[in-house]
């Protein structure tokens, strides 16, 4: 039998380390969001004003329907053709061109997953830039000029053109996430699926999808909470523009505590994504298969 | 046939997901005129490095480069001795509620950074830590052990009992059992979590953004960031400014890169 005693000292310090960093604030957070505060003098307590602004102003509805739309660009579809793109190169490439080659090209899809997202804000904005980027230059140059378009400066297009480049950078997260499941997957389900006569594609939806559960429900829950919380693209791509067209929560929180002094209304906006964030991640895990 | 009509499809998706790249590459090089002249697909003719000299020197880019690497060089190492601490607490000593501190600190690494920036910003000021390095180091370091303490203390929960008996036949305390026994055996797990906290720092815009204001204390990516807001740079200059910010992501994945791949995966695994 293990002696248990003597542990405790060994957690003091984390614990309170991420008292201070994450527990305190977070609880003043909280208790700032049913005052009115502009972040100097003291603050005035209003109960649950901010949260009755919060459900009529038109900002805070817009923020989460485009939050919506990053959920699919972010998590949905990269998990669908992530799923695709993994059986491609785990039952296609691999075999009939080597492992090698497999490997290289999946190291090439997840490149732009290890660039800081600030840079890839930087890369895109440029390429789409209206008059000097790469995209409307090219269009230009074969004879396409029609199709160029101010990507990220028109709201018709901004967050469409934003939503595509969140799956470019997530791509590479889930095909590298499936591959290694797949790898678990015992060959002998695939043969005995091959001698019962199934094709391809009914080894791939029956066998394949289903073996890899787990690692689908990590991908999914990671890439939801990733786009629940998105700021750096949205800060360099548009800041939020045009209008509010590609406006997410935590660029509204941003610009209320630092441009607009309403310290009181960002908590308050803070306060209901961190109860959408945690009460999601409770469903998933509670859903989520063993 | 239908062989090469797939490969060709995978062909085309990679070769979309790496254009942006070799756009940055063929146009940090070039001077602004060739740009005009001949585009942004065009190689050019003879390299030049005016644009990337220039920007390096305009944001003093060898000082933000420092910066970050201080930074995250500091979070991962804190980083990592904290949540092995805190892993070996709850992992392998079991305390009593352990599973209301793994809860907790799940909870700790969910919660968005918005819902902690205005205190951290309110407390870094009245202790004078505002605008430091060091306040940026301590708020990570909680943020990222948070994470390795969840991730570790599963790991650390399968640990061979034998080399813990083994320890204290030997006679060794828990701070000598920790330190000669378990990290050195955890050293892989330790490695991933390294290589995480290092890149994750590295990367981070939000709070470094808000809390780093002067020139002398910014990161790469929030240099970066801050300047393209201000939108005033041509096409070769801003690839410029690209190029030096992906490079050193770029050495990462490549050096990390048998570590990373093994670490994307570390979570799903349980």
């Amino acid at each position: 039998m293990m002696n248990r005693k003597g542990y405790w000292p060994f957690l003091v310090p984390g614990l309170a380390l991420v008292s201070l960093v994450v527990a305190v604030p977070l609880l003043m957070t909280i208790g700032t969001s049913f005052t009115e505060w502009s972040g100097v003098g003291s603050p005035r307590w209003t109960g649950l004003a901010n949260y009755d602004r919060l459900v009529h102003d038109e900002n805070f509805w817009k923020s989460f329907s485009n939050i919506v739309l990053m959920i699919v660009a972010m998590a949905v579809v990269p998990t669908l053709l992530g799923l695709f793109l993994a059986a491609v190169l785990f039952d296609y490439v691999a075999p009939r061109l080597g492992n090698r080659t497999a490997r290289a090209l999946r190291s090439g899809l997840y490149l732009p997953q290890v660039l800081p997202l600030a840079v890839t804000g930087i890369v895109w904005g440029w390429i789409l830039h209206p008059s000097y980027g790469a995209l409307n230059t090219i269009l230009d140059k074969i004879g396409l000029g029609g199709l160029a378009r101010n990507w990220l400066g028109d709201d018709r297009y901004a967050l469409y053109t934003v939503m595509a480049v969140m799956l470019w950078v997530q791509i590479g997260y889930p095909i590298v996430m499936f591959m290694a499941g797949l790898q678990r997957v015992d060959p002998e389900l695939y043969e005995a699926a091959s001698l019962d006569g199934a094709g391809w594609w009914q080894r791939f939806t029956r066998i394949a999808v289903h073996q890899i559960r787990p690692e689908i429900a990590v991908v999914l829950i990671t890439t939801t909470i990733a786009a629940l919380k998105v700021f750096a693209q949205i800060f360099v791509l548009t800041r939020g523009g045009p209008g509010n067209a590609t406006l997410v929560p935590s660029y509204f929180a941003y610009q209320n505590y630092f441009e607009r002094a309403n310290v009181g209304y960002a908590s308050a906006m803070s306060t209901v994504l961190t109860v959408l964030i945690v009460a999601l991640t409770y469903v998933f895990i509670r859903v989520q298969p063993r | 046939m239908r062989r090469w009509f797939v490969l060709g499809a995978l062909l085309v998706v990679v070769l979309l997901v790496l254009a942006p790249f070799v756009l940055i590459v063929l146009n940090a090089v070039k001077t602004p005129q060739e740009y005009a002249t001949a585009g942004p697909l065009a190689v050019p003719h003879h390299l030049s490095f005016q644009g990337i000299a220039d920007f390096w020197q305009r944001v003093s880019f060898g000082q933000k480069l420092a910066n970050s690497a201080l930074i995250s060089g500091c979070v991962a190492v804190l980083g990592v001795a904290f949540s092995l601490f805190n892993a070996y607490a709850l992992g392998i000593g079991r305390v009593r509620g352990r599973n209301w501190f793994l809860g907790a600190f799940l909870l700790a690494n969910l919660v968005p950074q918005e819902a902690l920036i205005y205190p951290l910003y309110y407390i870094a000021k009245q202790l004078d830590l505002y605008d430091s390095r060091l306040a940026v180091i301590i708020i990570f370091t909680a943020i990222q052990s948070a994470f390795g303490t969840f991730l570790l203390a599963g790991v650390l929960a399968e640990f061979p009992p034998e080399l813990l008996d083994a320890a204290a036949i030997d006679g060794a305390g828990r701070l000598r059992t920790l330190i000669r026994v378990v990290a050195p055996v955890s050293r892989p797990t330790l490695g991933v979590l390294f290589t995480f906290f290092f890149v994750w720092t590295w990367n981070e815009l939000f709070i470094p953004l808000i809390f780093l204001i002067s020139n002398d204390n910014q990161t790469v990516p929030v240099a970066l960031g801050v300047l393209q807001g201000e939108r005033m740079m041509d096409a070769t200059a801003t690839s410029a400014s690209a190029l030096l910010g992906i490079a050193p992501a770029v050495l990462f994945f490549l050096v990390f890169q048998r570590t990373l791949t093994r670490g994307v995966t570390a979570g799903a695994i349980k």
